[in-house]
């Protein structure tokens, strides 16, 4: 690529931005989506109450807020790193506070007309403020220990307050998305495989840390039938419903086992298993294409932006992404053991389906600003 | 900032950021060929778990085969009956819905605890049954105040009925809960005997054909969600009802029968084909209601029928065993003819009894019968003619005759339950008392006391064979099972009967009923053509003491329980024999009072009825159909013989 020759491009009109979008991984966010809504309806029996019209209506107000965020100029976005980590810090406290009063997990704060859960947007803050970190850091700069204090102590904070909330897959997430992002912005290869290292040696110590309910999971993820109409249930049912699916499913509103409730939990953390028992084997890889799409989409985006500040936040985000697709379907195919991460997209939920979509928006923002300069 | 370090950050991150890419292809990858590997190489694996899931096999329950009579009358049915159910989800509170279903049919409390009880051992929205076999009035008070019911609904159930009740109770036998063990032993076989109030034969043809009445359970495949709770039915394969048994009874003339019977305390009639064995008449009195047992009896019913010293469960037509008295002169009688000590002119003089060295042996009428040959001993019922060819042939030749006319065996009858009876002879004595045979028992047994039992059914099959001339047929009942004829083959002639000497026995027969002076002249039919022919006998139930002898004790006046039995064998019509009949009256006193007079009236209805003349009819006249009427016990399908 012949650097030298390219020019700042000018400032963009409004149209012009909007023209910019990134319409093709609308198109691929719209195909998850009518995934999600079909799959909603038939897990409703044949209807659009209560989930698929309330999807849909989330959709496409996410949409909205997806392209406002993406036109917003970047610089913007650069600029308030930054503050919204620390707001998302401090409500992450606030929320921690608020659930040892409460004696009890806490993962949510009530605004009134609008619940939010801090950790939600500490996902999308903690990627921010990384980008930023290493916006203007050079290869040497990144190479050097002391350099990545800030990093890991970004990463670490949140992921332990996360974690006394307690939501193991949650601080999980941030874990991994951070360390992907120290990773691409060119962290010596040591650190990670160390760290690896470390934490695997670190397993038996943190087995005394975790909630009896967690151990539970875990006890029973490696051996189904030691409880099988308790948690090993969830695993089971969700295994026998995706093979009896079997290659081209048992068809639209004809899933046995999330029709007649086997599957637990068939709206939310089980709707790939129900998606995939009804259209099989060609509708499973049909979604996992379209998501495999989506994060080339997204990686490209990450590779044709001309500024770190954009590379780093298009790749964070898209790691965030597909560790959540992976998290949900390797845990519905009985891969590992149950965890409350729903299927960006598709899952019904508020919250998951917002801040999904502001993560877009803000790769998209990548896109639409992708030869801006950012300035430190 | 450097040119060179940006680009060689670029550079760094393009590559780490393409090993993200591939980790993110690959981490795919894994998840398609995981699902790929769970939809087809466990596809068939997990279709056959999912369904296992999702289907519940529910046994339908066979009706139950229907039994009728020979001209298809029912004797036992099914009828619908009324049951009151209830649900527990649909009530909030079970015992107020109890209690006011209480106000309008009788219910215990102790009925609405066990409900309750039951109720919170099942899923909720599964029915509990409350009870069973409301009136018509009953499920009208409670349909019209089923907005105060919740919870409270009115199904259609099925129960075993018997029209005809108690007069058809021994025959029929009755129907009630699988036991444990029989659950154990075939259940697995079976299943639909695991079905909750599912019943069984339990006695008589009810029990006997209980595997063919049956029938095969049907199956419905329902849909059920992770609960329980049915969806849909999806495959439904229905039952296959039980086969109907037909057997040659004549209803109508085993009513009758009982209606004879029933002026005694304890009795039995048994009505047959001469010809070829059916059995048209089977009765014994005391009877009981079958019904009750089909709808569980109360313990106190069934404690009174147990207690009760006239046996009322008892078939005494089929297990009753009694000595037969002087009905068994006449094997006494041809025995002597075969082995020749006698012959139709041999007379014998009675004095009254007979010398055996010092042993006096009484004949039944102290003054004696003066000289009688073998026709006038059968007539009188002299007991002295006996006791001399007795005496002189031996009981080895008179049991060997008795058991040729089915006596001292079993005959192979339909219904398990049928007893032997007592044909004793020397080996016999030997072998039961390990002592050696007393000539003066030859005497004794040779007019159907000491030793001899037989029962009913025995004596009338000894009568068939004496008139049929000498035809071994044998008794049977089952004419059909379903459309399977279950007709036996002609009985064959016994080649040592010899018809001359049958002809004196017939003719002693004749003229104990229609000669003036014998023994059940009283009861001789009038009827042109309907005449009968037959033999009186009375049993000792207690040796008649030297004391009540010496004071001219009457029978008929010491307890009941003491007094002879009355019997009497007989048929009809004199000239070629169609109908015997042979009847026990239990501590009737004497056979020609109390026993002949029911044989007359059996034979002669026989004979008008003539049930051999007519075709068997296989379907019934009647299907019962769930009515308030049917549902009331006691109620007979009204029918005046086959038109």
């Amino acid at each position: 690529m012949i650097r030298d020759s390219m020019f700042l491009q000018p400032e963009q009109t409004l149209f012009q931005r909007f023209m910019n979008l990134n319409w093709g991984l609308v198109f691929l966010l719209c195909c998850v989506m009518g995934v999600g809504a079909t799959s909603l309806y038939s897990a409703a029996g044949g209807s659009f109450s209560p989930w698929a019209d309330k999807q849909l209506i989330r959709f496409c107000g996410g949409l909205v807020i997806m392209c406002a965020v993406a036109l917003v100029d970047m610089r913007w976005w650069y600029r308030l790193a930054w503050p919204l980590y620390g707001v998302a810090f401090v409500l992450l406290i606030l929320v921690d506070i608020m659930g040892h009063i409460g004696m009890g997990a806490q993962r949510w704060i009530n605004l009134g007309f609008i619940q939010i859960q801090p950790s939600e947007i500490m996902k999308i803050a903690v990627i921010m403020a990384l980008a930023r970190h290493f916006h203007g850091a050079g290869p040497e700069q990144v190479r050097r220990l002391t350099f990545l204090i800030i990093p890991a102590v970004l990463i670490l904070a949140p992921v332990g307050l996360v974690m006394l909330q307690p939501d193991l897959g949650t601080a999980m997430l941030i874990l991994m998305g951070g360390a992907a992002m120290v990773f691409i912005a060119g962290a010596p290869l040591w650190i990670f495989i160390s760290a690896i290292a470390a934490g695997l040696a670190a397993i038996p110590i943190g087995w005394q840390f975790m909630h009896e309910y967690q151990k539970q999971r875990v006890y029973v993820f490696l051996n189904p039938e030691l409880d099988p109409l308790g948690s090993g249930y969830h695993i089971t049912q969700s295994k026998i419903a995706l093979g009896s699916g079997g290659v081209y499913g048992k068809g639209f509103m004809e899933g046995t086992q999330s029709k007649l409730n086997f599957l637990p939990e068939k709206q939310t953390d089980f709707i790939f298993t129900l998606w995939a028992e009804e259209w099989g084997l060609f509708g499973g890889a049909f979604l996992l294409g379209l998501f495999a799409l989506i994060f080339m989409t997204c990686l490209r985006i990450a590779m044709r932006c001309r500024h770190n500040f954009g590379r780093y936040l298009a790749v964070g985000l898209t790691v965030n992404f597909s560790l959540h697709v992976f998290i949900n379907i390797s845990m519905a195919m009985g891969l590992i053991p149950v965890v409350g991460i729903p299927l960006p997209m598709v899952s019904h939920g508020g919250t998951a389906m917002i801040s999904t979509l502001i993560g877009f928006g803000l790769i998209m923002c990548c896109h639409v600003y992708r030869h801006s300069k950012v300035t430190r | 900032m450097a040119r060179r370090s940006d680009d060689e950050g670029f550079k760094t991150f393009s590559r780490r950021t393409l090993l993200v890419g591939g980790l993110q292809i690959v981490g795919l990858g894994v998840l398609g060929g995981r699902l790929a590997y769970l939809q087809i190489v466990e596809g068939n694996r997990y279709k056959v778990l999912a369904d296992k899931n999702r289907i519940n096999l529910r046994l339908i329950s066979p009706p139950r085969g229907l039994i009728v009579d020979r001209f298809g009358v029912p004797l036992a049915v099914n009828v619908e009956n009324f049951q009151v159910h209830m649900i527990r989800e649909q009530t909030e509170d079970m015992r107020t819905s109890l209690q006011a279903l209480q106000k309008l049919i009788p219910l215990e409390n102790q009925v609405i605890d066990s409900v309750i009880e039951q109720a919170k051992k099942i899923p909720k929205f599964l029915p509990v049954k409350v009870k069973e076999d409301l009136t018509w009035e009953e499920v009208a008070r409670i349909q019209v105040n089923l907005p105060d019911l919740p919870g409270i609904f009115v199904e259609r159930g099925e129960t075993r009925n018997y029209p005809y009740g108690l007069e058809t109770s021994h025959l029929t036998g009755y129907v009630g809960a699988v036991s444990e063990d029989i659950l154990k032993a075939e259940g697995e076989k079976e299943p639909v005997l695991s079905l909750p109030g599912f019943k069984i034969g339990k006695i008589g043809i009810e029990k006997q054909y209980d595997g063919e009445m049956r029938g095969k359970a049907g199956a419905s495949e329902i849909e059920v969600n992770v609960v329980g709770r049915e969806v849909r039915e999806l495959k439904r394969l229905e039952a296959t009802p039980g086969d109907r048994i037909t057997l040659t009874i004549d209803a109508e003339l085993q009513r009758y029968a009982h209606e004879l019977l029933s002026k005694e305390r304890s009795a039995s009639a048994v009505v047959m084909d001469a010809q070829t064995g059916a059995v048209y008449v089977m009765a014994s009195h005391p009877g009981y209601d079958p019904n009750l047992f089909s709808r569980g009896i109360p313990s106190s019913i069934w404690k009174s029928l147990l207690d009760d010293t006239s046996l009322p469960l008892s078939h005494k037509a089929l297990v009753g065993q009694y000595p037969p008295g002087s009905t068994f002169k006449m094997i006494t009688a041809l025995a002597g003819l075969e082995s020749g000590v006698t012959n139709g002119h041999r007379t014998v003089y009675c004095p009254g009894f007979y010398m055996m060295g010092k042993q006096r042996f009484h004949c039944w009428r102290p003054q004696g019968h003066g000289r009688v040959d073998i026709i006038g001993a059968l007539q009188k019922s002299c007991d002295t003619y006996f006791y001399t060819i007795a005496a002189e042939m031996g009981i080895d030749r008179i049991a060997e005759v008795g058991r040729r006319f089915g006596l001292g065996s079993k005959l192979g009858f339909d219904l398990e339950d049928e007893r032997p009876g007592i044909m004793p002879d020397k080996n016999w004595k030997y072998g039961r008392y390990s002592e050696r045979w007393h000539n003066g028992e030859t005497v004794v047994n040779a007019i159907g006391q000491g030793y001899v039992l037989t029962t009913p059914l025995q004596l009338a099959v000894m009568t068939a064979r004496l008139v049929n001339g000498g035809y071994a047929v044998k008794p049977w009942i089952t004419a059909k099972i379903g459309e399977q004829d279950k007709t036996p083959a002609p009985a064959e002639k016994m080649n040592e009967v010899r018809e001359d000497f049958l002809a004196y026995i017939l003719k002693g027969m004749e003229s104990v009923v229609n000669t003036a002076g014998g023994t059940a002249y009283g009861s001789r039919i009038v009827e042109a053509g309907m005449e009968m022919g037959g033999k009186t006998g009375t049993a000792q139930v207690q040796r008649i003491t030297k004391e009540q002898r010496a004071k001219g004790v009457k029978n008929e006046d010491l307890p009941w329980e003491q007094r002879h039995h009355a019997l009497f064998v007989g048929y009809a019509p004199i000239h070629a024999p169609r109908y015997v009949c042979s009847v026990v009256v239990e501590h009737g006193v004497g056979g020609s009072r109390a026993a002949a007079p029911i044989a007359k009236e059996l034979l002669l209805r026989a004979q008008t009825r003539d049930p051999s003349a007519m075709a068997m009819q296989t379907s019934p006249v009647e299907e019962l159909k769930p009515s308030p009427e049917t549902i009331t016990p006691g109620k007979k399908p009204g029918r005046e013989g086959p038109a």
